[in-house]
């Protein structure tokens, strides 16, 4: 017999006598969520976070980045709607190796959700946030959030996604307390997250 | 590339453990271990009774939690063909293991058909369990850690003594000595004026595994959770190794436990909600990821999934015992366990420690086979701290008692051991297994008679405390405050933090 059929017959008769019980799965709407408190809780993670309004956004962005090399993914100052935006140490990404990203120094991309209660973003990778790689090597993510896009909590996110695209739920620069459960912010993933929220 | 042959080779084992009391004597005597495992125990355990208590509706979503891993398992084949299909269409590749043996072979063959000699790992329980790192070793595949805690315990040929934090058993200065002398034969060395800073450990370890992030070509994950109707697979971290490795390779391979299959995409909902508060304490951990097959363009293009038995199916059987395989892993029931706290992870002789593994090992193994394993069930207080905290409500004490009862019954017959002699005398006294079980469970009896018979005094001993054989496990561990003798309103006073 198979590996495979042989373990699910060994499922088959482990469960024979289980019963399931009744599940209820309640229908979510979507909710909206509190900006302020999506602001508040991001911050307690010790990202940087602010709030500007459609119309500042663009120079906002300018000077957080200022002369840096950053990643500007496919999409995103249209989905920004800031087409006129030129940063001086944009660069595309052409199919960078994680070796070229490593070289950079940050990256910009818009979002697809955010979560309040849990101060949590969430990339789905499409357009305007990259591919996987362009928010992970470099050492800053500049990570623009509009305020319709925040929802209440992880149910209202689950909601809104499309399961078959990949995600990234981010939620504070990466951290550690492997060492006497001391936190350190930063190992792996970028050490600082800027947030910016806009309307 | 050249092995390095202290970390993969003699990598240490849990096998020929002594079993748990012997184990535990030695832990208790190692105070730097006990001082460690407090602080982390107690700071952990706070931070996670204030996020729990933001949540209104924590209970419900316990219930709701708990009803959907029974409703999964109860129907588990079902939820398996699906998963297993969906996979497929979305572009994996699906291999099923029987045992330990079997998932590590397939993994081999992977790392094999691209002719590699390493891989990076994220870290996983289930990869733990089947020992997969000594097993790649063997074939000349180096496995390289890349948790920061799993790395200090690879680099240091040392075992992890807590799911959560495996290396909270070192101190910085330790931690700080097994990388100025371990990371120059794994690949890039600590810088020599190397401080005890966590950040500054940190931070070696960032640039020590960076240089393996960016070379590898192939990764091994497990996986949090396995969505059957989408095929997406979820992976939970605060590093970001996890998306180191889940990203930047061209192969993955993820090593599943065929209990972690969850129905639908929603259902992630109640566990993502669950897991952080219970596990690190937090209202989310920082980054979690999921993937549904091949991205074309993103992250790897070679993906497989091992779907992996390995005692589950007998743990499913056990129609008291099944409970267990609802394990979410987020540990909250290591660090309210007395046990634990005063013990540690080693003297459970297995990657699965505390209150868990004290039922999900004797299940997954059977009892019986080997007396490390058969003493598990008497690793316990039966206080019932754990069952309060567990995110999906598994009630431990109740699995316990009924384990100890097929310990007794698994004795008697064969060839008897001292303690299985004494066992079988306490299954006789009651007679049957179950009216022993339930007096256990809610007078103490049994573990007054279990007392008398020897295992309460090895306890005892191992507190070099006098055996108190009129008294029960629980009364005892009540009033010395499990064998700590410091003044009343001490940190080990009674049960005070546990009681419900
Ligand atoms: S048994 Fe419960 S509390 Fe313990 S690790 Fe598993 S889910 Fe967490």
């Amino acid at each position: 017999m198979s590996a495979r059929d042989d373990v699910l017959a060994r499922v088959r008769a482990a469960t024979a006598t289980a019963v399931a019980p009744p599940l209820e799965r309640p229908v979510v709407q979507s909710r909206p969520g509190d900006v302020d408190l999506f602001v508040e809780r991001v911050a307690d993670y010790r990202a940087v976070v602010e709030r500007c309004t459609p119309e500042e956004l663009g120079a906002r962005l300018a000077e957080v980045v200022g002369e840096r090399r950053v990643v500007v993914p496919d999409g995103l100052l249209e989905v920004l709607d800031q087409g006129g935006l030129v940063l001086p140490g944009a660069v595309a990404d052409d199919g960078l190796a994680a070796t070229e990203l490593d070289r950079l120094d940050g990256v910009v991309t818009a979002a697809t959700v955010g979560i309040a209660e849990t101060g949590t973003i969430v990339l789905d990778h499409g357009p305007g946030q990259g591919r996987r790689a362009v928010t992970l090597v470099p050492d800053l993510h500049v990570c623009v959030v509009r305020a319709d896009q925040v929802v209440a909590d992880v149910q209202d996110a689950v909601a809104r996604l499309d399961p078959a695209r990949p995600h990234t739920w981010i939620s504070g620069p990466s951290a550690t307390s492997d060492i006497e459960l001391d936190r350190v912010e930063g190992v792996h993933g970028p050490r600082q997250l800027h947030v910016v929220v806009v309307g | 590339m050249t092995l390095a042959p202290d970390p993969l080779t003699s990598a240490a084992t849990f096998v020929g453990m002594p079993a748990f009391p012997t184990a535990a004597r030695a832990a208790l005597a190692d105070s730097q271990l006990r001082h460690n495992l407090e602080h982390a125990t107690h700071t952990i355990r706070d931070k996670r009774a204030r996020v729990v208590a933001e949540v209104d509706d924590w209970e419900e979503l316990r219930t709701r939690g708990a009803a959907l891993k029974d409703a999964t398992l109860a129907d588990l084949e079902t939820h398996l063909l699906t998963l297993e299909e969906r996979l497929t269409a979305a572009g994996a590749t699906v291999h099923w293991a029987r045992d330990a043996e079997e998932a590590c072979r397939v993994v081999a063959d992977v790392a094999r058909s691209h002719g590699l000699d390493e891989v990076v790992k994220v870290k996983s329980m289930a990869t733990a369990e089947i020992g997969l790192n000594e097993a790649l070793a063997a074939e000349g595949i180096a496995a390289w850690e890349t948790d920061l805690a799993e790395l200090i315990v690879q680099l240091g040929d040392d075992l992890p003594s807590h799911i959560l934090v495996p290396a909270i058993h070192r101190n910085r200065s330790e931690i700080r000595q097994i990388f100025l002398d371990k990371m120059a034969g794994a690949g890039r060395p600590a810088p020599a004026d190397l401080s005890q800073e966590p950040a500054e450990l940190a931070a070696a370890a960032r640039l020590h595994l960076r240089e393996k992030f960016l070379r590898a070509r192939m990764a091994v994950s497990g996986a949090n959770f396995a969505v059957a109707e989408t095929g997406t697979l979820v992976v939970v971290e605060s590093e970001g190794n996890g998306r180191m490795c889940l990203t930047l390779p061209e192969v993955l391979v993820s090593v599943v436990g065929i209990e972690k299959v969850v129905p639908t995409f929603e259902d992630l909902d109640v566990f993502l909600r669950l897991l952080p508060r219970s596990s690190t304490g937090e209202r989310m951990n920082p980054y979690t990821s999921t993937w549904t097959g091949v991205s074309p363009g993103d992250g790897p293009q070679e993906l497989h999934v091992v779907l992996l038995d390995n005692g589950r199916t007998r743990a499913l059987a056990d129609e008291v015992g099944r409970q267990a395989l609802r394990c979410i892993r987020c540990s909250a029931c290591l660090n309210v366990c007395p046990v634990y706290e005063r013990t540690g992870g080693h003297a459970y002789g297995s990657v699965y420690p505390g209150p868990i593994g004290a039922i999900l090992n004797p299940l997954m193994k059977g009892v019986g086979v080997d007396e490390q394993t058969d003493s598990l069930p008497y690793a316990s207080s039966l206080c019932g701290a754990c069952y309060e905290v567990c995110p999906v409500k598994i009630d431990i004490p109740s699995v316990l008692v009924d384990l100890r009862s097929q310990v007794v019954d698994a004795h008697r017959g064969g060839r008897p051991s001292v303690e299985a002699v004494a066992m079988k005398g306490a299954g006789a006294t009651f007679g049957s297994s179950r009216r022993l079980r339930l007096a256990e469970r809610f007078t103490g009896i049994g573990t007054r008679v279990a007392g008398r018979l020897g295992l309460a005094s090895a306890w005892s001993g191992a507190r070099d405390l006098p055996t108190a054989p009129t008294e029960s496990f629980r009364a005892w561990w009540r009033r010395t405050g499990g064998g700590t003798d410091s003044a009343p309103g001490g940190p080990g006073s009674g049960t005070g933090g546990l009681d419900r």
